[in-house]
């Protein structure tokens, strides 16, 4: 055994990139709950990567036959639906675990110097991801699949001077077609997916080129080093011990998703949506069209917005802004800490803020505007408006707010002191 | 502090679903549903589900992705599925389809009646179940019926012989207490509409002609019919549940041993 290692070694760094990549990595030891789902998030995309491979054993690419195919999987293939089902609750699950997963580093200041670069091929990971997610949706070619893709591509169609030709060009055909099938699939099945796995090797060569954050903030490689073991005194090594920590939060992940999975596949329409389960009819639009749970924050600020010019494209502009400024968090928090533990009431107050109006609008995105009523005839103002959209655009709002002030509050913000080891 | 701020997220998150769910379901119209009464494991009523299908529904509508001899699931040999249940084929691994054409299908019905494979996924066992019970007659519209769950629908009530004739009885409300109180009273399917000048309407359905069934008969008929719709839209279902608990189980026992290597690995780190 030793001997074929040695052999590999000679030729190709094996254990180097074992010891560094996981093996001899030093890692903070007081990892909390919140740590747990970057190992999960990878082990989500192993998950739907190899899901993806069977189904698309059996899938075709083609609009008279991708709904029956998706079905004939469902029914016809030995354990077809048991992996169609994975994949589905997968593709929900991925951003439940990347959304926890980018709140930890919101928490803790993990995108702060030096780990800018990891956050940002986590955002570019999350970009990829919503590509991926959107042109997968289409591929069942439901009703929702169908209509949710033409709103989508029909917010490039906003663009102003060029978006009619960029629409053509998305879509390859004037409609979503059988040739806008095929080309989301190629897309789907190879391209973002080659991406995502470049960018999450960028993602996690360049986290262990830093080191990991934690819950307190504190550098541990900036700690005297510990004389019996030659490491610094909070550090221990990933191998066994967040191997083993790791494999217990698997096991629990797992029997969550096996409650979906197996108990509830569509989540009340949430994962599964009614209406998909209807072949795609370009002559009967839906009518009521809600994106899937994940992209439902946005599609509220979307329709919040409203036409200026007798243009959408403010809408799709304050949404592509909505996700695009997380690249720029490192430069807009100036914190003298890192670490929420540390921070004081102004920051604290403004995550709170931050996390319900995403929560709200998450929820507004899903409802018809109309599902708090109006306001009485009348009102100043807001006479006759929907309250969903009052309130929709006041947290669009507070959700820049969020990140545009930051560099006023989070200087101002009254700190405690961070102490020299880490509380556990 | 950690521990607590997760508390609380989940919590958010949990209330943002409940408020969430029951938004979702309905569709904004204030529709009383029953609850579809069917049991998903009674084999005797999906056969007899399976048959009022095969007789009654299987002649304008389609099941174009269930097999014939997928029926073996539900308790049926392939023999009674070749002598009794199969009318339009005569190959059993053949899916359920219909000699109407969706062109014929256009011209008599207004639009072609809706593949039945999975339609209880789209509209849900409840949906189904009130659907069956919502037929009135109605002079006005083409057909002669319409349906109180599904207002101007194409279908004829192909059961009314075993149902009877139901017609539709209006009471209008001065307000939407008032009308909601009746809708609440009310047995039975009832629906409430806003009406002219500020006024509700509660609509609810009353027997004119009684059919050859009691009532009781043909709910317990068109619960068999919802059951096995049920089971066509994902034949998979009852084995998807118990292999479920399976993997809850041996999940739950890996847990143990994932736990306490956890703990026996960390023993020494403070």
């Amino acid at each position: 055994m030793e001997k074929i290692l040695n052999w590999i070694d000679d030729r190709f760094p094996l254990t180097a990139l074992w010891e560094s990549q996981w093996g001899k990595y030093v890692a903070p030891k007081n990892f909390n709950f919140w740590y747990y789902f970057g190992s999960l998030a990878a082990l989500v995309l192993v998950l739907q990567i190899v899901t993806g491979i069977f189904l698309t054993m059996n899938y075709k690419p083609d609009a008279a036959k991708a709904f029956e195919s998706v079905e004939y999987i469902m029914r016809d293939v030995s354990g077809g639906w048991i992996i169609r089902y994975m994949h589905s609750t997968g593709a929900s699950m991925f951003f439940v675990v990347v959304y926890l997963h980018m709140f930890r580093g919101l928490m803790y200041g993990s995108y702060r110097k030096p780990r800018e670069l990891t956050w940002i091929f986590g955002c570019l990971i999350y970009l990829a991801l919503m590509g991926e997610a959107f042109f997968g949706y289409l591929l069942p070619w439901g009703q929702m699949s169908y209509w949710g893709a033409q709103v989508i591509v029909n917010l490039f169609s906003a663009v102003p001077i060029i978006g009619e030709d960029l629409g053509v060009w998305i879509r390859g055909d004037y409609t979503i077609s059988d040739i806008t099938l095929n080309r989301f699939f190629a897309f789907h099945v190879i391209a973002v997916p080659l991406v995502l796995v470049g960018l999450v090797a960028a993602h996690l060569t360049a986290l262990h080129e830093t080191g990991s954050n934690n819950p307190d903030g504190i550098e541990i490689k900036k700690q005297p080093k510990d004389p019996a073991t030659g490491l610094p005194l909070d550090g221990i090594y990933s191998h066994p011990y967040y191997s083993v920590k790791d494999i217990m939060g698997v096991v629990v992940f797992m029997a969550v998703f096996s409650v979906i999975l197996f108990f509830v596949p569509d989540m009340g329409g949430y994962f599964l949506e009614a209406n998909n389960f209807i072949p795609a009819d370009p002559l009967k639009t839906p009518e009521h069209i809600a994106p899937v749970w994940y992209f439902t924050p946005y599609y509220a600020m979307l329709r919040a917005v409203p036409s200026l010019m007798g243009s959408q494209f403010w809408g799709v502009l304050v949404m592509g802004a909505a996700v695009v400024i997380f690249f720029a968090l490192p430069w807009l928090d100036r914190g003298a800490v890192k670490s929420i533990r540390y921070r004081g009431t102004t920051y604290k107050t403004w995550l709170a803020l931050f996390v319900v109006s995403f929560l709200v609008l998450g929820y507004l995105g899903v409802v018809p505007v109309t599902v708090w009523g109006q306001f009485p005839e009348g009102w100043p103002v807001l006479g006759g408006a929907d309250r969903a959209t009052v309130v929709s655009r006041l947290l669009t709002v507070v959700y820049f707010l969020f990140f545009l002030l930051m560099p006023w509050y989070t200087a101002r913000d009254k700190t405690k002191p961070v102490p020299d080891r880490v509380t556990g | 502090m950690m521990n607590k701020l997760a508390a609380t997220i989940l919590a958010l998150l949990l209330a943002a679903a409940g408020t969430a769910l029951p938004a979702a379901a309905s569709g904004g119209a204030d529709m009383r549903l029953q609850p579809a009464p069917i049991k998903r494991l009674d084999t005797a009523s999906l056969q007899r589900g399976a048959r009022t299908f095969v007789n009654y529904c299987l002649n304008c509508h389609t099941a174009r992705y269930m097999r014939y001899n997928r029926l073996t699931d539900i308790g049926v040999d392939i023999a009674m599925i070749q002598d009794n249940l199969m009318f339009a084929t005569d190959k059993v691994g053949n899916t359920m389809t219909v000699a109407m054409t969706p062109k014929d299908a256009k011209a008599w019905f207004g639009a072609p009646p809706p593949d039945l494979t999975v339609e209880a996924r789209v509209r849900g066992v409840d949906w189904l179940y009130n659907y069956f019970l919502g037929f009135y007659r109605d002079e006005a519209s083409a057909s002669g019926w319409n349906n109180l769950v599904f207002p101007n629908v194409g279908m004829p009530h192909v059961l009314w012989k075993q149902a009877g004739v139901n017609r539709l009885v209006k009471t209008e409300y001065e307000n939407h207490e008032e009308a909601l109180a009746a809708l609440i009273a009310a047995k039975g399917l009832a629906a409430l509409a806003p009406a002219k000048g500020h006024k509700y309407l509660v609509e609810t359905l009353a027997v004119d002609d009684p059919g050859t069934m009691t009532t009781a008969q043909y709910q317990e008929m068109v619960a068999d019919l919802v059951n096995y719709l049920d089971y066509m839209s994902e034949p998979n279902k009852n084995r998807r549940i118990s292999l479920g608990i399976i993997v809850l189980l041996y999940l739950g026992v890996l847990f143990v041993f994932a736990f306490w290597m956890k703990r026996e690995y960390w023993k020494d780190i403070h």
